[in-house]
C-alpha cells in the first residue's frame, strides 16, 4: 500500500493505492503549519512508503515522506491512471496553472506554468468570487446565465479587481460580469495549452476543473473535448501514490 | 570534495582589495568596467589597471529604485544601487568608468551615472554584419584609445598594445583550459564553485597572478578527474547555462539546479565561455580588438547568429543533457531571443530546453524549484 500526498497552497490532497487501484483518499484545508495537518490527515492509513509532490513535498520529505518528485510528474501519472492515452494535461489549482505535454508512452516532453501571477488560477477565481459577493462553488452557474460579452482587459488580478469595481459602478449585471472573469481565465488557459500544442484531448485537473462553466467555455474556444476526471483535485496526491521509485533525487 | 585552490581564491577577494588600495595610493589609475564589450587591452596598455564593477547583488537595487524605475533588469538596477550607495569598493578606486551602448536600459542608466563619475560611452553599432558596423566600432575604439590617452595621460604604444593583447589572451586560453575541464564526465567541479572563481577572477588587480592560479586550478581539477573526484556522481543531469550575465550573488538558479541534482557544466554567459575567443596576434593590434569585441555574441546584436552557434557548439562538446536559459526579468533583448534560440537549437540538437525568467530576489525560489526539478525528471 502506497500513500501519495500533495501539499497544495489552499488544501492538502492524500490518495492511497494497493496494486494500482485507488482505494481511499482524503482532503484538508492547508491551514497555518500543514505539517501538522498533513500528518492527521496519513494517520489513518498504514501505508508502505509515502510519496509527497506539491509546494510543501520537501518539507514533508523532511516530516514524513519517503520520496519527494514534483506535481509535474505526479499530474502526468494521476491523469494517465483516469485517461491511460491521454497527452495533455492542464492543471489550475489554486496557486499556479500548468499545461503539461506527455509522449505517447507517458513521459512528460514539455510544461509550461504560470506561477508568478495570480491570474489563469483557482485563488484568482476564488477573490473574483468574493469581489462579488458569491461562493466559489457558484460562482460558475453565476456566469453560465449570461450571455453577455463584457470585457476585463486586465490580466493581472490586482487591477483586474479595479476593473470589475468599476464595472459594478457602471450598473452591469454581476452575472455578466462573473462570466466576463470567466471568459478571461479561459483566454489565459487556452493561450498556455496553444503555446504548448495539444493532442486531441485536454485532460483538466486541479480544483478550478470543478468549475463546468471554465470546463465548458475551454472545450468550446479549443475546439475539443475537455475531459475532467472523477475528482480533479486528487489527481496529483494518486499520482504521487502511483509513482514507483528508481531516479534518485540528488545527484550531489 | 571542493578542489583546495577555491579557498585561496576567497582569499584573493581581500588580497585584491588591499592591492588596488595601494597601487591607488602609489598612482595607478583604476579604469572600471560593466561589460564584455569593454577592450580592456587598451587600459592595461595605458598602464591603468582594469576592474569590473559590481552588480550582481540584490542588496542595492532598493536604493537604485529611487532613481531607476522598478520594472528594469535587476543587474542594471544593482550596477547603479552598488554605485549610488557607494558599496562597490572597486567603484570607489574608479578614475574612469567605461560603458557600451548595450541595450536601452544600460544606456539610459550610463546618462546617470555618468553625472557621479567621469564615464566615457563607447557607441556600439546594432549589427555584428557588414563593413560599416565594423568602421564604426573601429572609429569607437580609437575614440576609446584617445580618451584614455588624455584622461591618463599617457601614451598607448603599438608594442604595449601587442603585449597587452598577448597577455589577456593568455587569460582567455586560463580560462577556456579551466571551462573545459568540465567537459570530463562526471564534472569534477560544481557550477556554482566554477562560477565564483570566474567571478573572482574579476578583481584581480595583476593579471600574471591569476593566470597562474587559474593555471593551478586547472591543474589541480584534472587530478581530481584521475583520481575519480567529483562533487557529482557519473549519472548526474549535465545542464549547459545560457543567458544572461550571472555572478555571485546572482546565481540562484545555478544553486537550484544543483541542490536538485543536476550538474551546470558549461555557463555561456559573459564572464564565462562568451569571453574565451582570442584576440588574432596576427593583425595590426586595434584592428584585432575591434574585430573581435565586435563579435561578442549578445542579444543586444541582430541578428545575434554568434549565440545560437556557440550554444549549439558548446551543447555537444561538454555533452549536455539540457540547456536552461536565464532571462533576467525586464531584459527583453535575451527574453525575446529565447524563442529564436530555442527554435534554432532544435536544427543542431533534441535537447530539451527551459526558459527561466526571475530577478535576483529570493521569492521566486520554490517556484523556480518545481520548474527545475520538473525538468530534471524529464531528462
Amino acid at each position: 500500500m502506497q500513500l501519495g500526498i500533495d501539499l497544495g497552497s489552499r488544501t492538502i490532497k492524500v490518495v492511497v493505492v494497493k496494486d494500482g487501484v485507488l482505494i481511499d483518499h482524503a482532503v484538508a484545508e492547508s491551514g497555518f503549519e500543514p505539517h501538522v495537518q498533513s500528518r492527521e490527515l496519513i494517520a489513518r492509513f498504514t501505508p508502505s512508503r509515502i510519496i509527497a509532490t506539491g509546494y510543501g513535498r520537501h518539507m514533508a520529505h523532511k516530516h514524513f515522506a519517503d520520496e519527494v518528485i514534483t506535481e509535474i510528474k505526479a499530474h502526468a501519472l494521476g491523469a494517465r491512471h483516469f485517461f491511460p492515452e491521454c497527452r495533455t494535461i492542464l492543471d489550475v489549482g489554486g496557486q499556479d496553472s500548468k499545461v503539461i505535454a506527455l509522449t505517447q508512452e507517458g513521459r512528460v516532453a514539455t510544461f509550461q506554468m504560470n506561477d508568478k501571477c495570480a491570474a489563469g488560477t483557482g485563488r484568482f477565481l476564488e477573490m473574483m468570487a468574493a469581489t462579488l459577493g458569491f461562493f466559489l462553488d457558484e460562482f460558475g452557474a453565476a456566469a453560465a446565465q449570461s450571455d453577455q460579452d463584457v470585457p476585463i482587459n486586465s490580466m493581472c488580478a490586482v487591477f483586474a479587481e479595479s476593473e470589475v469595481i468599476s464595472l459594478k459602478n457602471r450598473g452591469v449585471p454581476v452575472q455578466d460580469i462573473a462570466r466576463a472573469i470567466h471568459i478571461s481565465v479561459v483566454d489565459r488557459l487556452a493561450g498556455m495549452l496553444q503555446k504548448v500544442g495539444y493532442v486531441d484531448q485536454v485532460i483538466f485537473t486541479g480544483g478550478v476543473a470543478n468549475n463546468f462553466f471554465v470546463v465548458e467555455a475551454l472545450a468550446r474556444k479549443l475546439g475539443v473535448s475537455v475531459l475532467v476526471p472523477s475528482i480533479p483535485t486528487i489527481t496529483g496526491a494518486l499520482g504521487a501514490a502511483l509513482h514507483t521509485g528508481g531516479k534518485c533525487q540528488a545527484g550531489i | 570534495m571542493k578542489p583546495l585552490l577555491l579557498t585561496e581564491f576567497e582569499k584573493m577577494r581581500d588580497q585584491n582589495l588591499m592591492e588596488l588600495t595601494a597601487a591607488h595610493s602609489a598612482g595607478r589609475k583604476v579604469v572600471g568596467t560593466y561589460c564584455l564589450y569593454t577592450p580592456a587591452e587598451l587600459i592595461v596598455a595605458a598602464g591603468a589597471i582594469p576592474v569590473s564593477l559590481c552588480g550582481t547583488r540584490q542588496a542595492p537595487i532598493s536604493a537604485a529604485e529611487k532613481y531607476l524605475p522598478r520594472n528594469l533588469c535587476p543587474l542594471i538596477k544593482s550596477s547603479f544601487g552598488s554605485a549610488v550607495t557607494d558599496t562597490c569598493p572597486y567603484f570607489y578606486f574608479t578614475d574612469l568608468l567605461v560603458a557600451e551602448t548595450t541595450c536601452d536600459g544600460k544606456k539610459k542608466m550610463y546618462e546617470i551615472l555618468g553625472k557621479i563619475k567621469p564615464l566615457h560611452l563607447m557607441q556600439l553599432p546594432q549589427t555584428q554584419e557588414g563593413e560599416d558596423s565594423f568602421h564604426y566600432w573601429y572609429r569607437e575604439v580609437v575614440r576609446f584609445k584617445s580618451r584614455l590617452e588624455e584622461e591618463l595621460g599617457t601614451t598607448i604604444s603599438y608594442s604595449g598594445l601587442k603585449s597587452a593583447v598577448q597577455l589577456l589572451n593568455e587569460e582567455r586560453q586560463a580560462l577556456a583550459d579551466l571551462q573545459d575541464v568540465c567537459k570530463h564526465i562526471p564534472s569534477p567541479i560544481s557550477g556554482v564553485d566554477l562560477l565564483a572563481v570566474l567571478h573572482l577572477r574579476n578583481f584581480f588587480i595583476d593579471k600574471r597572478e591569476a593566470i597562474l592560479m587559474l593555471n593551478r586550478l586547472t591543474a589541480e581539477l584534472r587530478d581530481m578527474c584521475s583520481a575519480g573526484s567529483s562533487p557529482f556522481r557519473p549519472d548526474a543531469p549535465r545542464i549547459l547555462l545560457t543567458g544572461v550575465p550571472v555572478g555571485t550573488g546572482s546565481d540562484k538558479v545555478i544553486r537550484i539546479i544543483e541542490e536538485s541534482g543536476g550538474s551546470v557544466v558549461c555557463l555561456e554567459s559573459c564572464s564565462a565561455y562568451k569571453k574565451v575567443a582570442p584576440v588574432d596576434e596576427s593583425l595590426e593590434p586595434l584592428t584585432a580588438i575591434a574585430k573581435k569585441y565586435l563579435l561578442t555574441p549578445c542579444s543586444c546584436m541582430s541578428p545575434n547568429n554568434g549565440r545560437l552557434e556557440l550554444v549549439a557548439r558548446l551543447a555537444g562538446e561538454f555533452a549536455v543533457d539540457g540547456i536552461i536559459d536565464l532571462t533576467w526579468q525586464a531584459c527583453h533583448t535575451y527574453n525575446l531571443e529565447s524563442f529564436t534560440l530555442q527554435q534554432g537549437l532544435q536544427k543542431h540538437h533534441d535537447l530539451p530546453f527551459l526558459q527561466i525568467e526571475t530577478d535576483y530576489s529570493e521569492g521566486d525560489s520554490e517556484q523556480l524549484r518545481v520548474r527545475i526539478e520538473a525538468f530534471l525528471e524529464m531528462l
